[in-house]
């Protein structure tokens, strides 16, 4: 079954060549966008106890919708194709990456937040020289949980559309071809653990020497 | 140095005023401890200081400059601050810690760098090995030292202290107490100081405010409050044992009489307080103690009764 799956990727290069390409292109797209928007969104509002409250929930109202509805319900509004697939896949790319943010800068202990302040940072260099750096280690972790959410979630791009590797798991599915469907979800499987990887490696690497565990 | 006039404040939430139309008067190279039951509003006026907290009314002059019309950011930088919890900055390292005013201030790497090591000397801690190590390897008493070297990084002439030494074990406190006294008389600094702990102002002060729901119940001299409190919650605040407290503020050598101390008396140290005179008088069950320097050369005589006149508050009332 490996075998034909494997024959039905050599006889197809520029198919799965494509699909590859399209499911990578929309996850790091996606990652990319909502970490642009959830970091500076977390940043601000952390601080501000009513505003970081509203974010949380607002973020874990995202997390409990299924992926799929998701994508089922940008649809109807934003049509098929790459764009919409990217919407919904950055949107279920915000929650982990906006709480960890807040959840890393309320982390900071506040007796070190009070002598900078008392040593005379202005707000902009505590949050630079101080509570960034302390929190980098929790937002990474939350790139993490988003990086293999949306590389997982982008498999349901193909409902609407979106391309990537889950053409080939629904075709399979639908035609009740193994081979097929392992073409799409070994891949997938692979996709996940190198960001599961990557970002573990960046989250250890980024850690600021002095909170690494002795 | 620092001119506190009708200084008050009232939390928005607060039943009465945080700081009640506070008056102080602290002199340059004063350690002034600012000291009462929780609630009293010593951290409050502390914090004032240095505009952590904006007070509602009244005014503070430091060093000539009234601080409501200085902008806070450059005041802070030139108090130096020390906290309870130190607050360390645990991602950067000791060096960096200690750089920290001054690299805010835009001092040169080398005057940085050459202010960090003169620190860490001064604070017992060894530059060569612990400059480049974070704060997580340090134990409680020497995170503080760091704590205090950072404060003093930029050699402002005053500084704020939180209970600085509220969190160590007593032994630690105490001689990280001597040190820093030691330290910051050298450096000539003008120093207020928040503590709960009666002992420890008594030991660190120069000067008591004593405080009381946000007003100044006594303001003297540790030997003059443990002499004449003010009333009864000074006396009972400074507690029953004021008359033994007072004999530690007093040196053996002060109270020494030249006469031959007799064969068979107990040594005592001219060095130490009365109050350690008087343990080893009564410890030792004799009436005249042989004074004795640190080669262990007689330099006379201490008796009971010398001690019992000290210690006698009356008297300390009638002078």
């Amino acid at each position: 079954m490996l075998a034909d799956a494997w024959h039905y990727i050599v006889t197809h290069p520029t198919q799965f060549g494509t699909a590859l390409g399209v499911h990578v292109a929309l996850s790091a797209c996606a990652l990319a966008i909502a970490a642009l928007v959830a970091i500076p969104l977390g940043l601000v509002v952390a601080r501000r106890a009513g505003w970081a409250l509203a974010a949380i929930n607002a973020a874990n109202v995202g997390r409990t919708l299924p992926s799929l509805a998701v994508l089922a319900l940008a649809m109807p509004i934003l049509g098929t194709g790459f764009a919409p697939s990217l919407t919904a896949l950055t949107l279920l790319a915000l929650p982990p990456i906006l709480t960890n943010t807040i959840a890393g800068i309320l982390g900071v202990d506040r007796d070190v937040v009070d002598a900078a302040r008392g040593m005379g940072m202005t707000a902009g260099e505590i949050l630079r020289r101080v509570e960034m750096p302390i929190a980098t280690p929790i937002v990474f972790a939350g790139l993490r949980t988003s990086a293999v959410q949306v590389v997982s979630g982008a498999v349901l791009a193909a409902f609407i559309g979106g391309g990537g590797l889950g053409d080939f798991i629904t075709a399979g599915i639908a035609m009740m071809a193994v081979p097929q469907l392992l073409v799409g979800a070994i891949p997938v499987t692979l996709l996940s653990l190198a960001a599961d990887y990557l970002f573990g490696t960046l989250e250890r690497r980024l850690t600021p020497l002095g909170l690494r565990a002795a | 140095m620092i001119s506190i006039t009708g200084l008050s404040k009232r939390f928005a939430d607060a039943a009465g005023p945080a700081v009640d139309a506070l008056s102080l008067e602290i002199g340059a190279g004063e350690i002034c401890v600012l000291i009462g039951p929780s609630g009293c509003g010593k951290t409050t006026t502390m914090r004032m200081i240095n505009r952590m907290i904006e007070p509602d009314s009244g005014s503070i002059v430091v060093g000539g400059r009234d601080v409501t019309r200085v902008d806070p950011i450059e005041l802070r930088r030139s108090i130096g601050y020390v906290i309870q919890q130190v607050g360390l900055f645990p991602h950067m390292t000791i060096a960096e810690n200690i750089a920290t005013v001054p690299q805010l201030l835009g001092w040169d790497r080398a005057r940085i760098a050459k202010r960090v090591d003169d620190l860490l000397t001064r604070v017992h801690m060894d530059p060569a090995r612990d400059r480049s190590r974070y704060p997580r390897e340090l134990s409680g008493g020497q995170k503080q030292r760091i704590g205090v070297a950072r404060a003093l990084a930029a050699d402002p002439p005053v500084m704020l202290m939180d209970e600085p030494f509220g969190a160590l074990d007593p032994i630690t406190r105490a001689s990280l107490q001597d040190e820093f006294l030691r330290i910051l008389r050298e450096l000539d600094k003008t120093i207020v100081f928040v503590t709960h702990d009666i002992d420890e102002a008594i030991r660190m002060g120069t000067r008591i405010a004593i405080m009381r729901a946000g007003r100044l119940v006594q303001y003297d001299t540790p030997e003059a409050i443990l002499a004449r409190p003010a009333d009864p919650f000074v006396e009972a605040f400074v507690g029953s044992d004021r008359a033994l407290k007072r004999l530690s503020l007093l040196v053996v050598s002060d109270h020494a009489a030249k006469d031959p101390p007799p064969g068979g008396a107990p040594t005592v140290l001219q060095s130490l307080n009365l109050r350690d005179a008087l343990s080893t008088l009564l410890s030792a069950d004799a009436e005249v103690a042989a004074v004795v320097d640190a080669g262990g050369a007689i330099r006379g005589t201490l008796t009971l009764d010398t001690i019992r006149a000290a210690g006698d508050l009356k008297t300390e009332e009638r002078r």
